[in-house]
């Protein structure tokens, strides 16, 4: 707890407008898994000697905390470094740098050895009901692993407590003697969670659980663990990449963007005031089952292109190669995942429903021109109403202090304004929004 | 050609006449029955479904895995392997009969007249060949024009599919597009001959949202360009609302429930539609604590079971007098409009349930 205090104070001071207090009432609960810093780099060899040319920046340097009894969910598209995340932080790969506490117990370089005890704790549950049970092995004998591997001989026998488990996720026992094969998808996702909870971990991570699965066979293994955490008092790290189903099972959520966390906060937050334009573009994708909001295609964001390659990410902000808001600095200076709203941290210098942390950059650069020809007007309006609205607030009770580059400030916003007139032609709500930065514009030039 | 050319020379040369109800209709499927014989039993596929769709419309199909959605699709186009499958019924494409008809005149129409697009382009594309080798084909099956011609006109849609720097990448190899490129790609070669039927399987299951979202739109827009008639089969109910004019909803190899697509949302009459809906965990509404899924497994199509395929799950089978749920099946019946249910529940029951118990719950 002291530690999420600690950077936040340090975030305020680094940024001077945002929210400070602190007190943050889900902290109260108990960190069980702690991750600082976490990388991890596939190195790309080439030539006779292997040498190594670059590396696959999966995961490259993330930082969040799990606390006892709750859901961190994670989401990004693939290729944004969720399921290596996943795979680091139960060890079943090893990191290249930074640090994973579980318990308070550093256990980054345990070794194989030292590790297996802790494989007790941490399970895992994966995405393919197909690929992850041996196809040779009956049920009984894949859901009794664990128990052989640890050397736990449960009460009353490995047989029985089987038996228990598989009634447990909702099978039924006596099928014990039958192989993979003879279940369906749903099925054996079962039998996967039951192999995950056979040791009572205290921490599993689901690797997109559901994904494989039709809706409705979708919808009881959701069910089944949240039933599960509620009897057992389990604390799930679920990596997906349906948001929908995300926010359903969730506590907190992690968006990811090409190896970083973007925004991490509690689900009401970012679903309903996400501050990464990631996050908002990602939540706009979604297709929402009611036909009759078809008309209102208005709040569609539409992303260009494809997610960079994690070989040579893009110097700065990653995502400015497709964000709206892009600007210099987020082209030069990586923005750091700070709390701005308590228990909202957001790794983007032009938030979304919060005030600027960089207003003097004003200069779009030419990706975002081109992207926010993607972005509705009513987005953008929306954006700039709120952001303009933070931004007053703050200064006002800031003192004046307007030595920004004025050389840099002066001539575009007025080839900016222009840019917005020609679009208010066309949407006449337009024009407030286009008034509105005209005259911020002056009163940046004062 | 046209259809007033066919008539002309008097085609079709088939005894049967186009159902009259579908007059209208670019495509229209009267009972078409798929069945595959296998050592365990015949697979009921597709077992009776009939619909149509105009010009311009997009038919949304859902089910779970294993309703028969995919097989109709591949059963459209001809593609099922006539020594596997046993295909019945009947399927007019603009006037013309194409269960019946020659092979070779399928084939004909095959990619120019109806197109598809796979749901893993991964495995739909050729890896041996380049991206624009393979639209330039498509193209040439169906064109007689030089191969020069035959490249200006995939580049030409490889840029309409927006694949940036479409003359350089014409030469890439599949494996070295990204997933949403080469769905693009994908739809660049069904689309190269302008085909009047689009058939779209999963077009998007193996995307990300925002890559989603951007074939969605993509799809939308030629649709409008060409006018074309476009057949979407899904298990999201999300995109179906998002792209579909009217809905059919499969399970067990038959249709359940049919209709236009604000209705299927508002007023959906079959117990599975009702139960697709409570699994989905939405976006748009306050999270309900608990999802109410559809209990049970999904039906084998060797033995269905008796009565309403859905019976075994279905937690309303009790409701109607006496044991019909078990042993009649339930025939389409006409809701309101263009709205059709295959349903015993009787329609004050439906009402009633759907007002009182599924809808408050969504």
């Amino acid at each position: 707890m002291s530690e999420t205090n600690k950077k936040d104070t340090a975030g305020t001071a680094a940024v001077p407008h945002q929210a400070s207090a602190p007190a943050d009432g889900s902290a109260e609960r108990e960190v069980l898994l702690r991750v600082k810093g976490l990388t991890k780099h596939f190195p790309i060899k080439k030539g006779l000697l292997q040498r190594q040319v670059g590396a696959v920046k999966a995961v490259d340097g993330i930082d969040f905390e799990v606390r006892k009894g709750e859901t961190l969910g994670v989401v990004g598209e693939s290729g944004c470094g969720k399921s290596t995340m996943g795979r680091v932080i139960t060890r079943l790969q090893d990191p290249t740098s930074g640090s994973i506490e579980f318990e308070g117990r550093d256990i980054t370089r345990l070794s194989t050895g030292k590790m297996r005890p802790m494989r007790r704790d941490v399970q895992m549950i994966f995405q393919d009901p197909y690929g992850s049970l041996n196809p040779r092995h009956t049920i009984g004998s894949i859901v009794s692993a664990p128990f052989r591997l640890q050397g736990v001989e449960p009460e009353g026998g490995v047989k029985k407590e089987v038996q228990r488990l598989l009634e447990l996720v909702g099978l039924n026992p006596e099928h014990y003697n039958r192989y993979p094969h003879e279940f369906s998808g749903g099925q054996r996702q079962r039998i996967g969670i039951a192999r995950a909870l056979a040791l009572k971990p205290k921490l599993v991570v689901a690797d997109e659980p559901v994904s494989a699965l039709d809706v409705s066979i979708q919808a009881q293994v959701v069910n089944l663990m949240d039933d599960l955490q509620q009897e057992l008092g389990l604390t799930y790290v679920i990596i997906a990449h349906d948001l929908s189903v995300v926010r359903h099972v969730s506590d907190r959520i992690a968006v990811m963007y090409l190896g970083k966390i973007v925004e991490l906060a509690d689900r009401a937050s970012l679903y309903e005031a996400p501050m990464h334009p990631y996050t908002k573009a990602l939540m706009s994708a979604v297709p929402v089952p009611d036909p009759s909001r078809r008309g209102a295609k208005s709040e569609r964001i539409l992303l260009l292109g494809d997610v960079p390659s994690p070989i040579a990410p893009p110097s700065g902000c990653r995502f400015h190669t497709r964000c709206w808001k892009a600007t210099e600095i987020c082209r030069t200076t990586e923005p750091q995942l700070v709390e701005l709203k308590i228990g909202q941290r957001v790794a983007c210098h032009h938030p979304e429903n919060f005030a600027d942390q960089a207003p003097q950059d004003t200069v779009l650069l030419s990706a975002a021109k081109e992207a926010s020809e993607l972005v509705p007007d009513a987005v953008l309006e929306e954006s700039a109403a709120v952001t303009e609205a933070a931004t007053e607030a703050a200064e006002a009770s800031a003192t004046a202090e307007d030595t920004t580059p004025e050389a840099k400030t002066d001539a575009e916003p007025a080839a900016d304004a222009d840019a917005e007139a020609e679009t208010a032609e066309e949407a006449p709500a337009e024009a407030a929004a286009a008034d509105a930065e005209e005259s911020a514009a002056e009163s940046t030039d004062k | 050609m046209s259809k007033l050319e066919k008539a002309a020379l008097g085609e079709p040369a088939t005894d049967v006449a186009a159902p009259s109800d579908a007059q209208d209709a670019f495509l229209s499927v009267r009972d078409l029955r798929i069945h595959f014989s296998t050592d365990d039993g015949l697979v009921k596929s597709v077992d009776g479904v009939s619909f149509d769709v105009k010009r311009g419309q997009t038919l949304g199909i859902v089910g779970e895995s294993g309703s028969g959605k995919s097989v109709t699709s591949l059963g459209l186009m001809g593609l099922h392997r006539a020594a596997n499958a046993k295909v019945s019924g009947q399927v007019w494409l603009d006037g013309q009969e194409l269960i019946g008809a020659d092979p070779d005149e399928v084939r004909r129409l095959r990619g120019r007249k109806m197109a598809m697009i796979f749901q893993d382009p991964l495995s739909a594309m050729h890896p041996y060949y380049k991206v624009g080798a393979q639209i330039v084909e498509a193209y040439r099956v169906h064109n007689k024009v030089s191969k020069k011609v035959a490249r200006t006109r995939a580049i030409e849609m490889l840029d309409r599919v927006g694949i940036p720097e479409p003359d350089k990448r014409i030469d890439g190899y599949p494996h070295e597009f990204s997933g949403g490129m080469r769905q693009r790609a994908m739809i660049a070669m069904a689309l190269v001959n302008n085909p009047e039927l689009l058939i779209a399987d999963e077009p998007t299951t193996a995307l990300d949202v925002t890559v989603q979202a951007q074939i969605l739109d993509l799809i939308r827009d030629l649709q409008k360009e060409f006018g074309s008639a476009v057949i979407m089969i899904t298990h999201d109910l999300g995109v179906v609302a998002e792209i579909a004019d009217d809905v059919l909803v499969m399970y067990g190899g038959r249709c359940v429930e049919r209709g236009p697509v604000g209705e299927i949302f508002d007023q959906p009459q079959h117990p599975y539609t009702w139960g697709l809906l409570g699994s989905m965990p939405r976006i748009d509404r306050e999270t309900a604590d608990r999802l109410t899924p559809v209990k049970g497994q999904p039906p084998s199509l060797i033995n269905v079971p008796s009565g309403c395929a859905f019976h075994p799950r279905c937690p309303y089978a009790d409701l109607p007098k006496g044991n019909v749920t078990r042993t009649v099946r339930p025939e389409l019946e006409q809701v309101e409009g263009g709205h059709w249910s295959a349903c015993h529940l009787s329609a004050e029951d439906r009402t009633r349930i759907w007002t009182e118990e599924i809808a408050p719950k969504l």
